[in-house]
């Protein structure tokens, strides 16, 4: 029997897209090895996400636990492995956010598995899973295969379409037996970045500022607002205190596919790059004819951003 | 309360260099390229140089690698490290085995705390501080950061991020999470991965340079630790991805605008 598992995310009791996609990694998986499609949800007052877990052909598993409540990878990884276990999973996947990257290769140690982060796509034949996946800032993809009799994995959310809708599937509460006394990791603050715009991995449209704002914003998150979209970052910009760490886009920040990005005072180092080349038209104002970031983008303008930005975004609004 | 600190180096590509793929698919071409301490692990053990220089205690490097993985355990203790354990080990490894290595230097060695980088820029795997934990049955906290941005003021007076309490006995640390900032305390000993945000990594001053040619750097042979050296994470295939072509440039925002309108249908 190899069973399919895999591990959704919920953020104050809201499901996370991202394990939409990952739980469409989780049918493609479960079609090639003839096994089971199992999903896992963890957290507190996870009820209503648990509901938009159903409805994907899944075996829908809810452990429901006042210590899983903060996503603490010391309190959750037990119960992932229980549960792992409990349907005979033998391939245990995740969406390859923070928390799934956080959390996984925990759960894998306990599991005595390798893993593979970050995966873009399925190679070999039929139940012998080959993952592909990006080493060296995606310079590279490589195959690899995983010897352990459980294997886990994340995938790239913008890789995978979502889970495509099927039997309504059993929802089954797992008993947790936690001691919380005996937790080691505590969680004492969560700062939220607060947004009324998009969240950046899902947004339709990407406008994002790098060091030539200067740490001036405004052009760019006025772009954005005029498109409805998203705003992100280049590490240089997060770095100097300019926009917020969620917002940087690259290599090891957030990876990226809109329909359109618009990259702005961004020279195109292949850390950037490796997190927005997947999306679908990429704009580039800069300043420099030789920025990189022009062998990448499908439209290039050579201009000065404060100027470029707000014009466009006045375009935007008259066409309207 | 002196701590004792283990913090790791590891051998990789430079960022910088360009990184091709060799034609038959079977690795990269290393004509060419440099090789660097990885960028995640200069913060760590800046981090850890930080945690020393406020409350005492020793800064213990290791690394798992060939003989030329000694340069960026050099590299490290000439910012400051006191010595450095090498366990060598030629051929690939995974999370798995070196998890299960620095396992057994932490049994030897006994830290309060166990600093890694949240991921190799090699491999990207971002794996091994979690494995780490999970075997030595610690608490984690990976991609350490701070509230603060790298410009403020709290990283001029190069304060480390990860705050150690008074007793030594448990560290706050603040750490990208999914939507925001989280800060979480973890008893010690306890695995910290860090993120790139934490802080500024300091250069080797010459006079450290000179001093940590005289560092002690052990060797430990990887097969003597009684660990399964046999990775399960098993690169097939190397290839490179579809590269994606550069476009046109357009003259002025009307011409974008028109484009990006009727040619690309994207507005
Ligand atoms: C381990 C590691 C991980 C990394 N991860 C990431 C990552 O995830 N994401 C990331 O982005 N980077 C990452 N980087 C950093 C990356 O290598 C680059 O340093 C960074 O992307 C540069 O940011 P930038 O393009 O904003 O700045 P710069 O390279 O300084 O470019 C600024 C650009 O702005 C242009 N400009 C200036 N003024 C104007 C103006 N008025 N109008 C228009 N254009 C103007 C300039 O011509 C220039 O091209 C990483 C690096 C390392 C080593
Ligand atoms: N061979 C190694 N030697 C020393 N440290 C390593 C080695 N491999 C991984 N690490 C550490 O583990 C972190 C995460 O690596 P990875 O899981 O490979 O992305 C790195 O930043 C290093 O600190």
């Amino acid at each position: 029997m190899s069973n399919v598992l895999i591990v959704a995310e919920q953020f104050d009791g809201k499901l996370r897209k991202a394990s939409l996609h990952a739980l469409g990694a989780g049918q493609q998986l479960a079609a090639r090895t003839g096994g089971a499609l199992h999903v896992a949800l963890l957290g507190h007052g996870i009820a209503e996400a648990a509901r938009g877990l159903a409805g994907f052909g899944a075996t829908v598993h809810v452990a429901d636990h006042p210590a899983l409540a903060h996503g603490l990878a010391e309190a959750a990884a037990p119960v992932v492995v229980q549960i792992a276990r409990d349907c005979g999973a033998t391939l245990v996947g995740a969406a390859a956010t923070a928390a799934g990257k956080d959390l996984l290769p925990r759960a894998a140690a306990l599991l005595g598995a390798g893993m593979a982060t970050e995966v873009l796509g399925l190679g070999g034949a039929g139940p012998a899973i080959l993952f592909r996946r990006p080493m060296w800032a995606g310079n590279v993809v490589a195959e690899v295969e995983i010897t352990t009799p459980v294997k886990v994995f994340t995938v790239r959310p913008t890789e995978f379409a979502p889970a495509a809708a099927g039997a309504a599937g059993e929802v089954r509460a797992v008993a947790v037996g936690i001691d919380a006394a005996a937790l080691r990791t505590r969680s004492v603050d969560f700062q939220v970045v607060k947004s009324e715009r998009p969240e950046l991995t899902e947004a339709r449209v990407v406008v994002s500022g790098g060091r030539g704002t200067k740490g001036d914003f405004k052009a760019v998150e006025a772009l954005a607002d005029a498109l409805g979209g998203a705003v992100g970052a280049s590490r240089a910009a997060v770095d100097a205190g300019w926009a917020p760490n969620d917002w940087q886009v690259g290599q090891t920040g957030k990876v990226v596919a809109p329909e359109l990005y618009v990259a702005a005072g961004i020279s195109g180092a292949i850390q950037h790059v490796a997190g927005m080349k997947g999306s679908r038209v990429i704009v580039a104002v800069n300043k420099d004819p030789e920025a990189p970031i022009f062998q990448v983008a499908d439209y290039g303008l050579v201009a000065d951003l404060f100027q470029v930005l707000p014009a466009l975004a006045e375009r935007v609004k008259a066409s309207r | 309360m002196p701590l004792k600190i283990l913090v790791t180096a590891k051998r990789v590509e430079d960022p910088e260099s360009k990184i091709r793929v060799k034609p038959d698919g079977s690795g990269i071409v290393t004509d060419g390229v440099n090789y660097k301490m990885n960028p995640f692990d200069e913060i760590a053990v800046e981090e850890a140089l930080r945690l020393r220089e406020a409350h005492g205690g020793e800064v213990v490097v290791a690394a798992i690698g060939g003989e030329k993985q000694q340069t960026e355990l050099r590299a490290a203790l000439a910012m400051g490290a006191d010595r450095a354990i090498l366990v060598r080990h030629d051929g690939p490894l995974d999370a798995l085995v070196v998890s299960a290595l620095l396992a057994k230097v932490c049994e030897q060695e006994r830290p309060d705390l166990a600093l890694l980088g949240k991921q190799s820029i090699d491999d990207d795997q971002n794996q091994a501080g979690q494995y780490l934990a999970a075997r030595l049955g610690w608490p984690q906290a990976t991609f350490a950061s701070k509230s603060e941005s790298l410009e403020s003021e709290a990283e001029q007076k190069k304060l480390p991020g990860v705050v150690v309490a008074a007793g030594g006995k448990s560290a706050r640390v603040v750490r990208e999470a999914d939507g925001g900032l989280q800060t979480l305390e973890v008893q010690l000993p306890a695995v910290v991965t860090v993120d790139l945000r934490l802080n500024k990594p300091r250069f080797a001053s010459l006079p450290g340079i000179m001093k940590a040619k005289k560092k002690e750097l052990k060797e430990l042979a990887a097969a003597s630790l009684g660990v399964d050296l046999a990775p399960a994470v098993v690169v097939r295939s190397l290839a490179e991805p579809p590269r994606r072509k550069g476009g046109v440039k357009v003259a002025d925002v009307d011409e974008l605008w028109k484009k990006l309108h009727e040619e690309a249908k994207v507005l």
